[in-house]
């Protein structure tokens, strides 16, 4: 293709300008909202699905660069595609495929003004998480990297009329503005002393920093994309702003946006960064086990269907920080295959995650439009009315569960195997912290199945809770296509993890110099290390326990009898059974409400036994916005107060302020 | 070459042949721990025989379901099954020749439990009663603490034998010099405590009771008749063999023959039978001598098993051994 | 392995003796907590058995036979019929819940070899761990000294943080003189008399061997 002269890198130039005019387009045409249902989504899609293509074909080609002649005079945009961008790009398009698809329908009923408008920003959003992947200088990062904010906040705030929607949204503005301002002091640290001008991703690649001020501009990153990513201190927008969104646009900030930080984290660390310290990965490993279990302990007790998975985001995120710092980690000590190992698990486990979380939220999206509810507590029995939409989300709820023969499963199985194989680091407390984490994650990843047979169980199964549940229709044809896909997706990679390994296996060449490669030399097995010490095949595994269950099955028919008949519930012969006593999204996560108890801030009203209308009221809230957030609003409340002091309305008293400060000025330099 | 291939004929022969033996087999143990466990009561008992005359009636039997059934609550059965015969066909027990535990180590076992237990919840909470979700949320409850407590002390094993393969850490266990592991103390108890709980076993859960709030999988399983309950009674008996089988291979892996050693066949199924009724009548002592725990101390009766378990990983990390 | 058996046999003996000591840190009876006592007191009695046979240090064999008598049967007769006159089976509540004192118990071992491992690389012809495992030991007991409300408890406490101490003694530094460990075993002998007679005036004084309650006699 090089000789034609083309690059990757024109490609995506060419489809971002397709989608500023698509999202244009969306904003001309909305008084034919049909049309852009019809033809703007789908070709959105369509685009989506070809960038995925360019990013495989940068996984294997060498860096392209570009200069744009666009920008700030004598500060041009730079844009750069490796193979670290061509990954991210295949998981955006990927993602954003299934999710365009689906918007095609879901937004269907929108009012014209308000769906041209959305389908703009959807765009700009789209557009801004592309060119963040490419950037190749500081400027034109943060340029990207606000237009993705600013497009994803209008997009949280669709529903504008409603006063919480407007709270999140500022909530989520001010933390990604935050975050903002450390990515760019962290740049800033990271140009320092290399000249005016030298804001290019390159001269901060050539540049030596002292380790002080590489752990200053880690430091930074890490503060500023957690922010965006939700790792724990900075988490509190998250779970707000996620389901405020309308569902395709928590699926793509929950599966793509929230991996921009992550992908900002490893460009940072292994990119921008030459050299890395030891006590960056036990960081890095230890915030994100603590995010992982918050997370998951939180999405226990949820009882909202879009909160609970934004708190399961927040696990995940935190799954990905570990394999974050355990590559660190073992690429500072030169454990070459286990850093391969551990960054290709957590790569891997971003595109899982990418997959499987907008399967689900675009599935809540499905639900919302058919009930109009989003409190677990009032569905029910869904599967019967929506049965499309129950089975493509099972598939999305057992990959996240981490089960076989699904794609989840296979990244915690990479991720273990590198705990595993881990002893023998030259540091005593990180040997002992090994086994440590991995406990902890193979904790989470059991709450995690907790939480998912919760949402797919007081959801989909058991009787409709509500009368009104009877109208629910499934979704529509455009939805069950962009569910499908992402299912899909999940299915397959977790069938084929052999060739996804091999092709993340230029992402860690690029990073780390080294690959992990495949010692079973076949493309059913995947042994990372060694034959002897670790292979898995989920091809045979999935044959075998179809092949099982077939077998059974004919048998018992053949030699049996295959008679059913139907009849009301049993339960112990209980007689008086209704719909309210199947447990709720609260009585399902009690267990776990009252194990942890001390972590949550619970507020409850519990109902005398005598009362005749008894009526509970609970409420599970994070102790950290008391202890962390609260405090620091105090704070900001009070110093902007003593600013106020300066406010008195008199111009001759502001005439003084500057007088006197010009006098100080002088006088001191 | 032609040997290898023969070798590997063999192989595959020998591991659908312990697919039989297992599914078999699991009723047979699951009728010895009644059994014994009726003798330590002072009643005369049912006979090792009966799970299998349960199995033939409710085969017989015409299946009875709830009217807002759905189609996971069909397959359930048989996807449990599958699992369940699976996890027992994959655990050396009489050789080390599985040719397929080489598609799933034990994180992958582990995963079939997990599998298998996702759908029983589910299908628990499908038809919608009161003691179906019970049910669904106390097993999750158990399990949320058991499953990583039984995959660290699948670790403290893999560690040992650097390998996630069941077949390699029985042959590194078994056949190299003999080495006592302290890690694998703690690795026991933990494992033993996760038994329990995992089978539905006394501490955690009583099998034999029904209509009481303190039941786990009984309650789950309320709404299941004929050829669907017999499913999973049978998985049930293949999750003991497979739990049972876990525990020999990794604390009592003697007697399991090497690769290719196929005169010493027959010594390894006398060995692995001696095996099964030791560990069935334990099972039926420790079941006698307990008492069921309230609903709110198995957490923390399940946490002691993964402190234990995690303990046994550190273990190995500072005794090296 | 080149490790000789009886290293490894002791190796055992000593993740066991910890495992007990986790054990004792999560059982709620006294009346258990006791016989773990007992068995931990076994395990010492073997593994200074071990010691003395594989080391030919004959010595070693009365400390083995001294710490049978003492702290397999005379110490926790003596505590069981202590408990019996005073009538105090249980300690129900601890200060802080059971699974949280075994993560900090985790943490502890941590802490415990990482201590122990520069000590370790010094001593000559020993696994390395074992002083690791005995400091962990004496840390845990002095855990649940800290954790526990009833007077009975902490006594028993104290004799394992002592176990845990001879432990290191004999197995991870091959023994020491046996005009030591006589002196030992009367001080540890004497201490559980004296500990026995202040239960009764604790009891007398507060109606209950609650140790919160002792809290009362500060002067206000």
């Amino acid at each position: 293709m090089d000789a034609v002269g083309i690059l990757p890198l024109d490609v995506v130039g060419w489809l971002v300008q397709f989608w500023i005019a698509l999202g244009g387009a969306g904003l001309l045409l909305q008084r034919t909202p049909q049309f852009i249902n019809r033809f703007v989504f789908p070709l959105s899609a369509l685009t989506s699905l070809l960038l995925a293509a360019v990013g495989v074909w940068a996984l294997a080609a060498t860096p392209n660069i570009m200069v744009l002649p666009l920008g700030l005079p004598d500060l041009p945009f730079h844009l750069r595609l490796d193979p670290l961008s061509g990954f991210f790009l295949i998981l955006l398009g990927g993602a954003s495929f299934g999710v365009s698809l689906y918007s095609a329908g879901y937004f269907k009923s929108m009012a014209g003004e308000t769906l041209g408008l959305l389908c703009l920003e959807y765009h700009l959003f789209l557009v801004g998480m592309t060119l963040v992947l490419v950037a190749d200088d500081a400027y034109m990062f943060m340029v990207a990297w606000e237009t993705m904010a600013l497009s994803s906040y209008f997009l949280v705030t669709t529903d504008h009329s409603i006063p919480d929607i407007r709270k999140a949204g500022y909530l989520y503005l001010l933390i990604a503005h935050v975050g903002a301002i450390a990515i760019l002091l962290s740049f800033g640290v990271m140009q320092a002393g290399l000249g005016i001008g030298a804001y290019t991703f390159d001269t901060m690649r050539a540049g030596h920093l002292t380790e002080f001020w590489s752990s200053v501009a880690f430091l930074l990153a890490l503060f500023g994309f957690g922010a965006k990513a939700g790792v724990l201190p900075m988490h509190v927008w998250l779970p707000e702003a996620h389901p405020a969104a309308p569902s395709p646009v928590s699926a793509l900030m929950s599966g793509v946006m929230l991996k921009t930080a992550i992908y900002g984290i490893l460009r940072v660390t292994f990119d921008l960064l030459g050299t890395q310290l030891w006590w960056w990965g036990v960081l890095a490993l230890g915030l994100g086990l603590l995010t992982a279990v918050f997370g998951v302990m939180f999405a226990a007790v949820q009882g909202d269907m879009k909160r609970l998975l934004a708190y399961s985001s927040i696990e995940n995120i935190g799954l990905l920080l570990v394999g974050i710092g355990l590559t660190i980690i073992f690429h500072v000590y030169g454990k070459d295959t286990l850093a391969a190992l551990s960054l290709i698990a957590t790569l891997y486990h971003s595109l899982n995650h990418a997959m499987f979380k907008s399967l689900l939220f675009i599935g809540t999206g499905s639900i919302l439009h058919a009930t109009g509810e989003r409190n677990m507590g009032r569905l029910g029995g869904l599967i019967q009315r929506m049965p499309w939409a129950a089975a493509l989300m099972l598939v999305g709820v057992l990959a996240i569960a981490g089960l076989p023969p699904l794609n989840g499963f296979v990244s915690e199985w990479l991720m273990l195997q590198a705990f595993l194989l881990s002893p023998g680091l030259p540091n005593n407390y990180i040997n002992m912290l090994v086994p440590v984490a991995a406990a902890v994650i193979a904790l989470a990843a059991a709450l995690a199945a907790y939480v998912m047979v919760k949402f797919y169980g007081v959801i989909f199964l058991g009787q409709p809770r509500e009368k009104s549940l009877e109208h629910a229709h499934d979704a529509g044809k455009w939805e069950c296509m962009g569910m499908g896909w992402l299912a899909l997706a999940c299915v397959v990679l977790g069938l084929a993890p052999v060739m996804v390994v091999g092709q993340l296996d230029q992402v860690s060449q690029m990073l780390l110099g080294t690959h992990l490669g495949n010692a079973a030399n076949d493309w059913v097995f995947l042994a990372p290390v060694d034959t002897e010490r670790a292979s898995y095949s989920p091809l045979y595994f999935l044959l075998a326990v179809l092949g099982v269950m077939l077998l059974t099955s004919v048998l018992v028919r053949r030699f049996y009898h295959g008679r059913l008949r139907r009849s009301p519930p049993w339960d112990c012969g209980f007689p008086a059974q209704t719909p309210r006593m199947q447990d709720t999204a609260e009585g399902f996560g009690q267990p776990i409400r009252r194990i942890f108890e001390p972590f949550f801030q619970i507020e409850r009203d519990v109902p005398s036994p005598f009362d005749t209308h008894p009526r509970y009221h609970g409420q599970t809230e994070d102790r950290l916005w008391y202890i962390l957030y609260l405090p620091i609003k105090h704070i900001t409340e009070k110093l902007a107060a003593l600013a106020g002091l300066l406010q008195h309305g008199r111009i001759h008293l502001y005439l003084t302020y500057t007088f006197v400060t010009l006098i100080v000025l002088l006088v001191f330099v | 070459m032609e040997n290898f291939n023969l070798n590997l004929f063999f192989a595959i022969l020998f591991q659908l042949a312990q697919l039989l033996v297992v599914v078999l087999l699991a009723p047979l143990l699951t009728g010895w721990v009644n059994q014994c466990q009726a003798w330590l009561q002072n009643r005369s008992g049912a006979g090792v025989l009966q799970p299998y005359r349960v199995l033939r009636k409710l085969f017989h039997k015409d299946a009875v379901m709830a009217h807002n059934a759905s189609w996971l609550f069909r397959v359930t059965p048989y996807i449990v099954f599958g699992c369940m015969w699976l996890a027992a066909a994959i655990i050396p027990i009489i050789a080390v020749d599985l040719p397929f535990s080489q598609a799933a180590d034990v994180i992958a076992l582990v995963g079939v439990f997990a599998l298998a237990r996702v759908f029983i919840a589910l299908a628990a909470m499908d038809i919608g009663t009161s003691f179906g979700t019970l049910g669904a949320r106390r097993e999750m409850l158990v399990s949320f603490l058991a499953e990583p407590a039984l995959l660290m002390v699948l670790f403290t094993a893999s560690m040992i034998s650097h390998s996630t393969q069941l077949p390699r850490i029985v042959e590194s266990l078994a056949y190299h010099q003999f080495v006592l592991y302290p890690s694998l103390a703690f690795a026991a108890l933990a494992f033993l405590i996760v038994l329990l709980a995992e089978n539905a076993r006394i501490p955690v859960d009583n099998p034999s009771t029904h209509l009481e709030l303190t039941m786990i999988h009984e309650a789950m399983i309320l709404e299941y008749s004929a050829r669907h309950l017999a499913l999973i009674e049978w998985a049930s008996s293949l999750k003991l063999l497979a739990y049972i089988s876990i525990g020999v291979a990794l604390f009592f892996p003697y007697g399991i023959v090497e690769a290719g050693n196929w005169a010493g066949l027959p010594l390894a199924v006398v060995w692995l039978l001696l095996k099964l009724l030791v560990a069935g009548a334990g099972l039926a002592v420790l079941e006698t001598v307990t008492a069921k725990m309230r609903i709110f101390r198995a957490p923390e009766f399940l946490g002691t098993a993964f402190l234990l378990a995690v303990l046994g990983l550190l273990i190995h990390f500072l005794l090296g051994a | 392995m080149q490790i000789p058996l009886t290293l490894q046999f002791i190796n055992l003996l000593a993740a066991l003796l910890l495992l007990i000591a986790f054990a004792m840190l999560a059982q709620r009876r006294i009346l258990s907590l006791i016989n773990l006592f007992a068995w931990q007191g076994a395990l010492l009695a073997l593994s200074t058995f071990v010691v003395a046979y594989s080391t030919g240090q004959h010595h070693l064999y009365y400390s083995a036979g001294l710490t049978l008598l003492l702290k397999v049967l005379l110490l926790p007769w003596l505590l069981h019929r202590l408990i019996r006159k005073l009538n105090v089976r249980w300690d129900v509540e601890t200060m802080i819940n059971i699974p949280t004192t075994m993560l900090v118990g985790i943490a502890l071992v941590i802490f415990a070899f990482n201590l122990a491992a520069p000590i370790s690389q010094l001593a000559e012809g020993i696994t390395r761990g074992l002083i690791g495992i005995a400091l962990a030991s004496v840390l845990l007991s002095m855990l649940m000294m800290l954790t526990r409300r009833k007077a009975v408890t902490q006594v028993v406490a104290f004799l394992s943080l002592e176990n845990g101490l001879f432990f290191a003694a004999t197995s991870a530094t091959q023994g020491m003189p046996l005009v030591v460990e006589l002196g030992i075993a009367l001080d540890v002998l004497v201490a559980t008399f004296i500990f026995g007679i202040f239960f009764f005036q604790i009891r007398e004084t507060f109606d209950s061997l609650d140790i919160t309650n002792m809290e009362k006699l500060k002067d206000d």
